[in-house]
């Protein structure tokens, strides 16, 4: 159906005279303004300055420590690091992989099983009941203990047509998980949604299908984005979990050239493009969140 | 043939009996107004009539048809229904103009071209045709108020319940919205109305039914129930509402 989704226009920061254009700024709100501009200038700089004296203070307590010749030989080596690289960036594609086939997994299976619970009536009673224990217990397992049984435990199983790549079986325990989280999530969207706006859609003689997909669900995704968001930076770290499997990913790589040559460094080289990787997410998760925020603020029903 | 027939409507949430035994019967192009007081089962009597509550005993009849029958579609029967509640009504992620064609497209079917072209008729009908883009929160309550009664008309309903549609607006918007439901009325809708405006009552409705303890204690033409009620029970309520300054 071609209805259009939300586009939300920019704020009106001036209020637009019924004559047409903005009467000049008076005196008053120049000198507001430029005192503005300079007090923002002002922070700016104390900011900076502070920074740098703490980036200043915790360098020197580090460096001169008596411990930090070896730290430093052993956990930050420049050299160690270059070498490491390539194939830590190469196993970290194995993780990307598996973040981005497991994310849109993730989102498929719990958006379903949320759904599933929302369901009313004696007929999918089964279908609910399943749901609920599902999410019961893979929110309470730790994912390291469903990775173990569902890579070691399947393939042990002998079964034809299993598949024994640690690459899917990985994928699959961390979508076991990750899906039970984010059906929860889902699950309180669509309750946030106000039971009246069900209420007007049936009325309009909408089928509870459709009241779900057109009425209840985008308003519900629109609340939740910022909380799944939060679990989408969780995942980019939990993906390098798989490694436990034996698949080649950043952390198992890395761990391979920590064995050859007895030195850490490579852990840090794969942690730091962990960061890397979720940083991004995270500053999007936060402006997402301000986002919706600064929307409950203004935007009112009645 | 009454358009909507209510006959015998029980109503209970758990132990709270709130509808004893209901009848009213509404003609077609009359306006039934429903006072009573709060708590009185107003809203629920309207959720019952459109099939959002499930009755606990009684007949709906919507043009002679028991649509309280298991065995009717109630999707298909609300079709038929245009319902307006005090607030909420507006889905706050489509813009005004996709609100009004939601029901004829998706649940009627409808070209969208065409059902576009006839709510930005309605639209312009309540001088709203300039805020077609716009989504509700951009709108003031009583102009909410107007497109969700536009909304409700949409999908050209045989019967228009309105739930207490001015009670959550601010004073000055109370006129607009009670504006638009006279012109909808003298165009010939049936319509029931809980309401709380005693003077629209008297200006528009046809009957006044008042409803008490679960059950129309009392109803006929405006000027008898708010002028001359029979029952004490009426005569303390209209008491209240004039002492609030309602009448
Ligand atoms: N979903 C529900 N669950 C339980 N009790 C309910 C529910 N809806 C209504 N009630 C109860 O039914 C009674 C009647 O409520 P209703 O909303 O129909 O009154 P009303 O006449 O519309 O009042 P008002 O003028 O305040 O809107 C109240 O006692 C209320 O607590
Ligand atoms: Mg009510």
């Amino acid at each position: 159906m071609a209805l259009r989704r939300r586009r939300r226009a920019r704020p009106v920061l001036s209020t637009v005279l019924p004559g047409g254009a903005l009467p000049p700024p008076s005196a008053l709100e120049l000198e507001r303004r430029a005192w503005r501009t300079r007090r923002a200038r002002r922070s700016t700089l104390v900011a900076l300055a502070s920074t740098l004296l703490f980036a200043v203070v915790a360098y020197l307590a580090v460096t001169r420590s008596p411990g930090w010749p070896r730290v430093q030989a052993t956990f930050f080596s420049p050299s160690a690091a270059l070498d490491a690289l390539p194939e830590i960036a190469e196993g970290l594609l194995v993780n990307l992989q598996v973040l981005v086939v497991g994310g849109l997994l993730v989102l498929l299976v719990g958006l379903g099983t949320a759904a599933l619970r929302t369901l009313r009536g004696p007929a999918w009673a089964p279908l609910r009941i399943l749901a609920t224990v599902y999410v019961d217990l893979f929110r309470g397992i730790p994912l390291i203990i469903v990775l173990y049984l569902v890579g070691f435990g399947f393939p042990a199983l002998g079964l034809q047509g299993v598949p024994t790549s640690p690459f899917v079986l990985g994928t699959a325990a961390i979508v076991l998980v990750y899906s039970a989280y984010v059906a929860e999530v889902f699950r309180a969207g669509i309750e946030s949604v106000h039971p009246s706006q069900r209420a007007a859609a049936r009325s309009l003689g909408l089928t509870h299908r459709q009241t779900m997909r057109i009425v209840v669900l985008p308003q519900a995704l629109r609340t939740v984005t910022p909380a799944l968001l939060n679990d989408f930076v969780a995942l980019q770290k939990d993906v390098g979990l798989i490694s436990v499997l034996g698949a080649i990913d950043a952390v198992r790589s890395a761990q391979i050239q920590v064995g050859q040559t007895f030195n850490f460094t490579p852990y840090v080289v794969a942690g730091l493009l962990f960061v890397l990787l979720a940083v991004p997410s995270a500053r999007l998760a936060d402006a997402v969140t301000a986002r919706a925020r600064r929307r409950q603020q203004s935007g009112s029903l009645l | 043939m009454s358009v909507l027939e209510l006959r015998n409507i029980v109503k209970a949430f758990g132990s709270n009996v709130v509808l004893r035994g209901v009848d009213l019967a509404v003609d077609e192009h009359r306006v039934v107004a429903l006072i009573g007081g709060s708590g009185s089962g107003k809203s629920t009597l309207l959720r019952c009539a459109s099939l959002l509550e499930t009755v606990d005993d009684g007949q709906v009849l919507l043009d002679g048809e028991d649509v309280t029958d298991p065995r009717v579609d109630a999707d298909r029967v609300r079709r038929r229904m245009g319902v307006v509640f005090q607030a909420y009504n507006l889905f706050p992620h489509l813009s005004v103009l996709d609100n009004v064609t939601l029901a004829p497209t998706a649940v009627h079917g409808r070209p969208r071209a065409e059902a576009v072209e006839e709510a930005r008729g309605l639209l312009a009908r309540i001088g709203l045709a300039d805020k077609a883009a716009e989504y509700p929160d951009r709108l003031s309550g009583g102009q909410q108020q107007r497109v969700a009664i536009v909304r409700a008309l949409a999908v050209r309903p045989r019967v228009l319940l309105l739930d207490e549609v001015t009670s959550a607006l601010d004073p000055e918007l109370v006129g607009e919205v009670l504006a638009l439901v006279r012109e909808v009325a003298g165009q010939g809708m049936t319509i029931v109305m809980a309401t709380h405006e005693m003077g629209f009552a008297r200006q528009v409705a046809d009957t006044v039914a008042f409803l008490d303890g679960g059950v129309l204690l009392e109803s006929g033409p405006p000027a008898q129930v708010l002028g001359e009620p029979e029952h004490p029970r009426t005569r303390q309520f209209l008491a209240r509402v004039i002492d609030a300054g309602r009448l």
